[in-house]
């Protein structure tokens, strides 16, 4: 199981470098090096996953005197090997999809190693034993998303998205780093069996303190998993190609942050957690996220924005679960999330594939006839997301946090519920444009069925979709699943009729129609617009950057250039240049030069003492 | 040494000297450096150092001169150039020989070499006295006591240090002349690339 | 009868003509033949160093035999230097140092 378990990590990486470095002309044999990589790894995740008993298993990568040393480890359990399934599982169906998805695609064999080395960052973080190696492959699946939203780096929104994605995820990566220091500064390990005995051992820790590291390490969550005030970035990252965006913009890396801190949760105990300064704002970033991003998804009007909301969304809803301590609650929505989503973002691929690359939806309509299974597909999807009562997986996780809402926080049950409503709306809003109806524009009309190729992976991400939420099913091959008896409480109303609210104000509004009729509103303006947040990160960043950048340059014009560096740079120059005329070239000056020397020397030797 | 010659040839050197620097022909130069040669050749020989004094006069005056000479009429130099001497030169090729002069008279002063510094004649008496330590048939005993006049084998007696103390050092001697004729005849030489 | 003084006197001065000479002028030949001077002056130090160091009756032959190699040497510097100024005048068609200072730094 031990070596299986670092072949796993390996695997992926191998594929990456001998595609980088050696297969790079032959594409279509990178890209069947990568999807049998991922076939492989997929079935080791398998077998590890049947296989009983946890374990964990390091070497020394760095030692450094006095110090615990820098360690790569990896630690199987059931929360690791279950993330292992969704990680190689959606990987494996991507690579499959991107095969025909990106069949003509001009740098395949780039793609495909991105994809690769996606591949062993994220398992590197998922088996990840402490925190230096998480943060180590978190930086790496933060340079794989970068490389991958920037594959068609030739045009410029894919080159600033990949660059936004990139530069947001730095400022949660700092408070992230940050945050592992402080942990480390209390607890004395970065290791995360040890942690909680470790904090059981530091007697008298400051409440307040582990609580800002706690914060700190959230931040890191925040980045990646696009939490709000961060959560611009992954909008934009859907200019990478659409099998990027089911695989790292919705189902695996984007949760990572949500499965780094279910991991952090449940190995320093969230009894521990509870008694923290500070942690109930993770709770409310999740809700306010969830709120923010359900918002903003019902006036979009391209097919994959709308669905980069929608993961936000869900992502807001799975940080809030973690939030409120139930992070079995999150891990459940992710791992169920992970399967539709995944489904969703193929379905958005295969329509714009069969659409020419017409992503607004109001350019589509009437694919039922021509798309069949990837509208079969796509409902099922659909019905997930919006939590469809007993048949989709979506409906038993979103119960759980809704659950766990109402027994914790009154009003983020409120929010919870309201974002439960605004998702059926927006989803079926999407179904409704794109699927029904007649068709909008030449593109759409001239839509075809995708290959086997593409709705394979379509048709068993629905089959998942569908069952995974099972408590059969679940309790086998879920990350961290703890099964709540299901009773008709407030929960259950208030999600049956947002379900049914939601429907019902979709089906008004957009069942028939050829254009938004809500797009004039004012209200929609701002929820079309983002909130405006990214101009005024933008007024941000140009005023408060330029204002700092305009007082270091000054400072360093004046202090460091002018005085320091400058002051002894003109020392130096200047003493240089005294001694450059005493250089002159002039023979006569050396002789007379030598001959002062002469009489010193003379003086010196012979008068002086 | 009579004192007389002694004036007479270091005046001859030092004249000399003065007009090697001072004359602004450097033909005229040449001239004057022979003559400063030759007053300090009349110094060696009143020094009882004849082989140096020959070699000094050969050498110098000879070869040496010639060669200066040579060179300026190859380079076809006149007069140089009536461009007036910049005076802090002038100044500074005053004060710091002067300077020196001053040092050295000092360091003159302050060692009272008495007995060790008069000049003391080479006699007959002390000439047979280190005639032992060369063989009886060696020239240079022959010379040394030689029973009618006695008289100095200078030139034998370098010969003999030279080639028994100082054989290595003229060996690298040697060397050196023949890297110095080298290096002459390479430097002379026109390069075929720049001709062309 | 001259003493020791005397002719380390006269070699002082003798020297001090030849520095001056090679500061003052700028015909890198006369310059050349300052610096012979100098040497020369050098070499009647050594000889009467040897002169008056009697040794066993005879003069320290060690002083003389210096003597000797520099004028070697100096015959040696000569040809190599003037072969230079010819090199140079070839190059520059000058030999006054005033002009030549492509050395400056």
């Amino acid at each position: 199981m031990n070596s299986l378990a670092w072949l796993l990590l390996g695997l992926p990486l191998l594929s990456a470098v001998v595609i980088h470095l050696g297969l790079k002309r032959l594409q279509s044999v990178s890209a069947l090096v990568a999807t049998a990589s991922a076939g492989v790894t997929l079935l080791f995740s398998i077998i590890l996953l049947l296989s009983e008993g946890d374990f964990i298993t390091s070497f020394n990568w760095a030692s450094i005197a006095g110090f615990e040393g820098i360690k790569i480890g990896l630690e199987l359990d059931q929360l690791s090997k279950g993330m292992m399934l969704i990680v190689t599982g959606v990987g494996f169906l991507v690579h499959l999809f991107s095969l025909a998805y990106m069949k003509y695609d001009q740098a395949k064999a780039r793609y495909f190693a991105g994809l690769a080395l996606f591949m062993f960052s994220m398992t590197g973080i998922v088996l990840a034993s402490n925190f230096i190696m998480m943060f180590i492959f978190w930086e790496l699946v933060g340079l794989s998303s970068y490389l991958l939203i920037g594959h068609w780096y030739d045009k410029d929104s894919a080159a600033d998205a990949a660059k936004k994605a990139f530069l947001t995820n730095r400022i949660g990566d700092f408070g992230f780093m940050i945050g592992i220091l402080m942990l480390w500064g209390i607890a004395g390990t970065f290791t995360f069996s040890e942690l909680a005995g470790g904090l059981a051992a530091s007697s008298g820790y400051s409440i307040t303190l582990l609580g800002i590291a706690v914060l700190c390490i959230f931040a890191g969550a925040m980045g990646k998993s696009a939490q709000a005030p961060l959560h611009v970035w992954l909008p934009d990252a859907m200019e990478g190609p659409t099998p990027v965006s089911a695989l790292i913009h919705a189902a695996t890396m984007v949760a990572a942050g949500v499965f780094m801190m279910a991991r952090f949760y449940t190995s320093i105990g969230t009894e521990v957690i509870e008694a923290l300064w500070g942690v109930q704002t993770i709770a409310w970033i999740g809700g306010i996220t969830s709120l923010l991003a359900a918002l903003m998804a019902t006036q979009q009007d391209d097919i994959k924005k709308i669905l980069a909301y929608s993961t936000l969304s869900q992502l807001g809803y799975m940080v809030m679960a973690v939030g409120l301590l139930s992070p079995e609650a999150g891990m459940f929505h992710l791992y169920t999330h992970a399967w539709f989503k995944a489904l969703l973002f193929l379905g958005s691929g295969a329509v714009i594939y069969a659409c020419h690359h017409e992503q607004n939806i109001w350019k589509m309509g009437g694919l039922k006839k021509t798309m069949p299974i990837t509208f079969i597909t796509f409902g099922i999807g659909t019905l997930a997301l919006c939590g469809f009562p007993f048949i989709t997986s979506g409906f038993w996780s979103k119960e759980q946090i809704l659950e766990t809402a109402w027994l914790n926080n009154k009003p983020l049950f409120l929010i919870a519920a309201l974002v439960a409503f605004l998702t059926t709306f927006y989803m079926f809003r999407l179904f409704f444009i794109a699927f029904l109806g007649k068709s909008r524009s030449e593109k759409s009309e001239h839509a075809k069925e995708v290959g086997p190729l593409m709705f394979t992976p379509l048709i068993i991400l629905a089959i998942l979709a569908l069952i995974s939420g099972f408590s059969s099913v679940a309790g086998i091959i879920a990350p961290s699943f703890k099964i709540l008896e299901f009773h008709i409480g407030p929960a259950f109303i208030a999600s049956l009729l947002a379900v049914i609210l939601g429907f019902l104000f979709a089906f008004k509004l957009y069942a028939k129609t050829d254009e938004d009729p809500l797009a004039g509103h004012k209200v929609a303006q701002v929820f079309r617009h983002k909130f405006y947040l990214d101009e005024a990160y933008a007024k941000i960043i140009r005023y408060g950057q330029d204002g700092l950048a305009a007082f270091i340059h000054f400072f360093d014009e004046l202090i460091i250039n002018g005085l320091i560096v400058g002051g002894f740079s003109r020392t130096a120059g200047g003493i240089g240049r005294l001694f450059t005329r005493l250089q002159s070239g002039n023979l006569q000056g050396y002789a007379t030069l030598f001959g002062i020397g002469v009489l010193l020397v003379i003086y010196i030797t012979v008068f002086v003492s | 040494m009579h004192s007389i010659a002694f004036y007479l040839f270091a005046l001859l050197a030092i004249t000399g000297g003065i007009f090697l620097v001072a004359f602004r022909n450097p033909v005229s130069s040449a001239l004057a450096m022979v003559l400063s040669f030759v007053g300090l050749a009349g110094l060696f020989i009143g020094l009882n150092a004849y082989f140096v004094g020959i070699v000094q006069i050969l050498v110098y005056a000879g070869a040496i001169m010639v060669l200066f000479i040579f060179i300026i009429m190859l380079l076809d130099l006149n007069d140089e150039k009536p461009v007036k001497f910049k005076s802090t030169t002038v100044l500074a090729g005053v004060i710091i020989p002067l300077l020196l002069v001053v040092q050295i008279l000092g360091v003159i002063q302050s060692h009272n070499t008495g007995d060790e510094g008069a000049f003391k004649k080479i006699t007959a008496s002390s000439m047979a006295i280190s005639a032992k330590e060369f063989p009886e048939d060696s020239a240079i005993h022959k010379s040394l006591t030689h029973p009618k006049s006695p008289k100095l084998p200078d030139t034998n007696l370098i010969g003999h240090a030279i080639f028994t103390r100082y054989n290595f050092p003229l060996q690298i001697m040697g060397v050196l002349l023949l890297v110095a004729t080298m290096g002459v005849v390479i430097l002379s030489k026109r390069s075929s690339k720049k001709a062309s | 009868m001259a003493s020791l003084n005397e002719f380390l006197f006269i070699s002082g001065l003798l020297f001090a003509i030849g520095l001056a000479g090679v500061i003052i002028r700028r015909n890198i030949i006369v310059i050349f033949m300052s610096l012979e001077l100098m040497l020369a002056a050098a070499s009647l130090t050594l000889v009467a160093f040897s002169r008056f160091h009697l040794h066993e009756g005879l003069p320290d032959y060690n002083g003389q035999v210096f003597v000797f190699f520099i004028i070697t040497v100096a015959a040696a510097e000569v040809a190599v230097g003037l072969a230079i100024i010819v090199a140079l005048y070839r190059a520059r068609q000058t030999i006054n140092v005033e002009d030549l200072t492509s050395m400056r730094g």
